[in-house]
């Protein structure tokens, strides 16, 4: 494997590890836009605000990572894939911040009304995010981005293609799968099982929906992404099954109400799919126009990038593991939510 | 690149600047509030019940103002590509390092803020204390590696610059350590992390402040002003000489930006200090001068000349009155702050085994609550000084801000809307902390209860969420 693409699939773990991480918590987002009304949503809400509150913002940096290793790495890939995608990207942050912000504040609300309000923020943009992420990716996989080199990009055709909505839509529910199954096994783990089945319920559907727009969807990948289609059908025809077992797998285990080994399945499931889009466009970084080799930045520096992933792997990895392992322990599942009472 | 209008440059820069500006308080606090956190904290371990009371409600604080930090901070890195491909896509692999592991930095302070936010009663006290180090050490290479970007955009280093034939440029032989640690890294990133300990201490010492002119003078008021007015003195005690050591450097290595500082408009032997002033087609007008202090101050010495505006071409000058002015802005703050800094320390000094009291002054209340505000003035000026100052270059020297901006057009539109968001944002943030200080000072109690639904004894679902309340159905 050459410099450039140990670059590549460092960046591309963190993508990997995005979709999963973040995926659960944008997710989570998703659940509390459809949790009901105040009377009854109350304890879904609260659920949902102590699984992901320790977390999630460490999860979000994640999509730092990737932006900053594909800016060092890929430069020109980057600058044509932030200029082409503008209109996506503009509504990635701004839905980034209407979330981060709302899930803050919201915690904090002091009535009802304000709480409503700052949660409706943090629920809506957890569908807008993952929604134009997802188009993001299904405009690089068709093929809809290429480099600047002084020509205009096409700011709206290049992301509104079939993959596009393919990608969004998939993504929404990828992620309303992965939380659904990850509250349920939080709401296990708490000692309340009403909750976990609550939510057990919402994964089974979520998982199958996942699993039948993913094969509604060849139909269009196949006549609007050949690169992408070839691929999945070829050298990542393996990950594609992995995906598909440890889905069913995770159904099956969502049904007999065993939320913990559903998890790992869902976990597995989603990372494959996305492993998968990235074997299937290698040795492309912009499917069709730019390849891992044409673009790469100087060798120095894709050294560098190697020894910065180096230090992370001593230092940030063992302390987020410390992280979920803190937040997997049943005492702090039981109250998370409870911060100091005074004394 | 395509050509661009000068309309949609401004918008760019418009934008940058707001989304920068508007980052740069939160991410104060996410530098130096750990650090203040932890100086109660850990007094509060040692049996100081006001101390640990402090901790926890700062904690609180905390999680609302990084989160803000965190997400403003994540649209300026969308931003340096959505604005600036010019820049990202020639220059990403020779300033990249630092934003890679600027990264790390930012999981560090991520994931021990969530340790710490929900480990209280949870983990052993000491082992929660220390979870507040790793935030402290990621805030300063936070700091380091984003000011290490900027200073290389003021002092470009680590590549270099082939031009063919046909006139296109290459870039080749890029050393991103090179880069890095370049000649503007040092002072800017010591007189920036100072700064946001400044920015931290004073505004802190101001809410205190303002609640003891409200007649809390509780211990509580008074312990947490101390502790974040100590914090601030410190920093306005060495602010000025960093400072002078930043303007010493720019004399040797940004010339034209010193000289709009100094509103210098032809290179001059005995350069005079020039306090206001306004440059009007040429000629600088309403000023008063103090001869030799600026060949003084820049040089070392007085008949040591000091360049002008004139060494290079009209078009290549920087702005000078927005750099001038908010220079001056700063550096009148920073001494200003000098000043009552020392003043507090002294005062107390002599106060000491009398009964008078600088705390229960009005006069030095009222100065203290508007420090902070301050302080967040000469810390906006001071980046309008360099960045200004660098102008029209993005980077010195070599790269043009026209040749750097995005082709795409709308930038008013995304301007428009980040405006209207961030001005949404800075409202709600700061009613949300002031009703949660209100409810503290009320229930007495730091835990506040989220009202996710209505509680159960209360007809009226929007009414105001009552004590602590179950909140399972
Ligand atoms: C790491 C990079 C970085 C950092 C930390 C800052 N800036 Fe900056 N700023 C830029 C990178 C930049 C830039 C991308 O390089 C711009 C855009 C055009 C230019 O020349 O520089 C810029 C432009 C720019 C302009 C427009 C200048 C002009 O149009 O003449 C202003 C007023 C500011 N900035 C203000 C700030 C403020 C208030 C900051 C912090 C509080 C700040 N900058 C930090
Ligand atoms: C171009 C300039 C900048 C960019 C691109 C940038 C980028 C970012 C990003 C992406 C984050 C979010 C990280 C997370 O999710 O936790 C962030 C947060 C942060 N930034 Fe910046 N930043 C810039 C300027 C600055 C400056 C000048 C400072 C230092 C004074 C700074 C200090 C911080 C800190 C301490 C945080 C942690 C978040 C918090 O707790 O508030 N940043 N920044
Ligand atoms: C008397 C005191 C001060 C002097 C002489 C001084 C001097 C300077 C100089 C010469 C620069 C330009 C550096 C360059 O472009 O390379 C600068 C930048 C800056 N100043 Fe000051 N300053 C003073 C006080 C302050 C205070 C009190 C603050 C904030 C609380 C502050 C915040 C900044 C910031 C944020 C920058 C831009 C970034 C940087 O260079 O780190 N300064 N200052």
């Amino acid at each position: 494997m050459s410099l450039a693409a140990l670059c590549a699939a460092l960046m591309f773990f963190g993508v990997v590890a995005y979709a999963i991480f973040a995926g659960a918590d944008f997710g989570s987002g998703v659940w509390d836009l459809l949790a009901g009304d105040a009377e009854t949503g109350g304890a879904r809400r609260h659920q949902i605000d102590r699984s992901i509150g320790p977390v999630w913002e460490a999860n979000h940096v994640w999509l730092i990572y990737v932006l900053v290793f594909m800016w060092t790495a890929f430069p020109r890939a980057f600058a044509a894939m932030i200029t082409t995608l503008f209109v996506p990207w503009l509504f990635v942050g701004l839905g980034i911040v209407l979330r981060g912000s709302g899930f803050a504040f919201r915690k904090f609300a002091e009535t009802l009304r304000q709480a409503r309000f700052y949660g409706a923020a943090f629920a809506a943009s957890s569908v807008i995010t993952p929604f134009f992420l997802g188009m993001i990716a299904g405009a690089i996989a068709s093929g809809r981005v290429h480099l600047l080199d002084g020509r205009h990009p096409d700011l709206l055709t290049s992301w509104t293609g079939p993959t596009s909505w393919v990608g969004g839509v998939l993504a929404v529910l990828t992620c309303s799968f992965l939380a659904a199954t990850f509250l349920a096994a939080d709401s296990h783990r708490a000692g309340d099982q009403e909750m976990a089945n609550y939510f057990g319920r919402r994964a089974l559907v979520s998982g199958v929906l996942s699993g039948a727009v993913a094969m509604i969807a060849i139909a269009p990948i196949e006549s609007d992404a050949h690169t992408l289609a070839d691929g999945l059908q070829g050298k990542a025809a393996p990950f594609v099954a992995i995906s598909a077992v440890a889905g069913l797998f995770a159904l099956w285990r969502l049904r007999a109400q065993r939320y913990a080994r559903a998890r790992v399945g869902a976990v597995i499931a989603v990372a494959a799919v996305v492993i998968g889009w990235g074997v299937a466009q290698y040795p492309d970084v912009l499917v069709d126009h730019a390849e891992i080799g044409d673009v790469a930045g100087a060798r120095s520096t894709l050294y560098g990038l190697l020894i910065v992933f180096a230090i992370a792997a001593v230092t940030a990895v063992p302390a987020m593991v410390w992280l979920f392992v803190l937040v997997n322990r049943r005492d702090w599942a039981d109250d998370a939510h409870r911060a100091p009472s005074a004394g | 690149m395509l050509a661009v209008s000068a309309s949609q440059l401004l918008a760019a820069r418009d934008q940058m600047a707001l989304s920068l500006g508007f980052h740069i308080v939160l991410s104060c606090f996410g530098v130096a509030f750990p650090t203040l956190i932890y100086i109660v904290h850990r007094r509060g371990l040692r049996g100081d019940a006001d101390a640990l009371l402090l901790a926890k409600r700062w904690s609180k604080v905390a999680a609302v103002l990084f989160a803000v930090g965190a997400v403003s901070g994540t649209v300026l890195s969308f931003e340096m590509g959505l604005l600036w491909p010019g820049l990202m896509s020639r220059f990403g692999d020779v300033v990249g390092l630092p934003f890679a592991l600027e990264g790390i930095a930012f999981f560090v302070e991520a994931i021990f803020l969530g340790i710490y936010l929900y480990g209280w009663n949870k983990l052993p006290p000491k082992v929660h204390l220390r979870t507040l180090v790793p935030m402290m050490a990621a805030g300063v290479v936070g700091t380091f590696c984003v000011v290490a970007v900027n200073a290389w955009m003021n002092s470009p280093s680590g590549f270099h610059l082939v031009t063919a034939a046909d006139g296109t440029q290459r870039i080749t032989d890029v050393q991103p350590l090179t880069a890095m640690f370049n000649n503007a890294v040092w002072t800017e990133f010591l007189h920036m992390f100072v700064a946001a300990y400044m920015v931290v201490g004073f505004l802190a010492a101001a809410v205190y402040a303002s609640g003891m002119l409200k007649g809390r003078r509780d211990r509580v008021h008074r312990l947490g002003f101390t502790v974040a007015f100590a914090v601030a003195s410190v920093g306005a005690l060495v602010q000025p000489l960093i400072g002078h050591i930043a303007g010493m450097r720019l004399a040797e290595h940004q010339p034209v930006k010193l000289a709009a500082m100094e509103l210098a408009t032809t290179t001059e032997k005995n350069a005079p200090l020039r306090i206001g002033g306004i440059l009007i087609d040429g000629t600088v007008r309403a000023v008063i001068e103090i001869p030799g202090i600026s060949s003084l101050l820049a040089r070392g010495w007085f008949d040591r000349p000091v360049p002008g505006l004139d060494q290079v071409p009209k078009a290549d000058q920087p702005p000078a009155n927005v750099v001038h002015n908010s220079f001056q802005i700063m550096v009148g703050i920073g001494t200003a702050l000098l000043l009552f800094a020392v003043f507090f320390w002294w005062r107390r000094r002599r106060n000491r085994g009398t009964d008078r009291d600088l705390l229960t002054s009005r006069r030095f209340l009222r100065l203290a609550v508007i420090a902070g505000p301050l302080a967040v003035i000469a810390l906006e000026s001071g980046w309008t000084t360099t960045e200004v100052g660098r102008q029209p270059w993005i980077v010195q020297g070599v790269l043009r801000v026209k040749d750097a901006v995005t082709p795409n057009g709308g930038i008013w539109f995304s301007f428009t809307v980040i405006a209207i968001v961030y001005a949404g944002l800075a409202t709600i943030t700061s009613r949300v902390l002031r009703s949660m200080s209100r409810r503290w000072r009320e229930n007495g109690e730091v835990d506040l209860p989220t009202p996710y639904g209505p509680p159960s004894d209360d007809p009226n679902p929007s009414g105001r969420a009552a004590g602590r309340r179950g909140v399972h159905a």
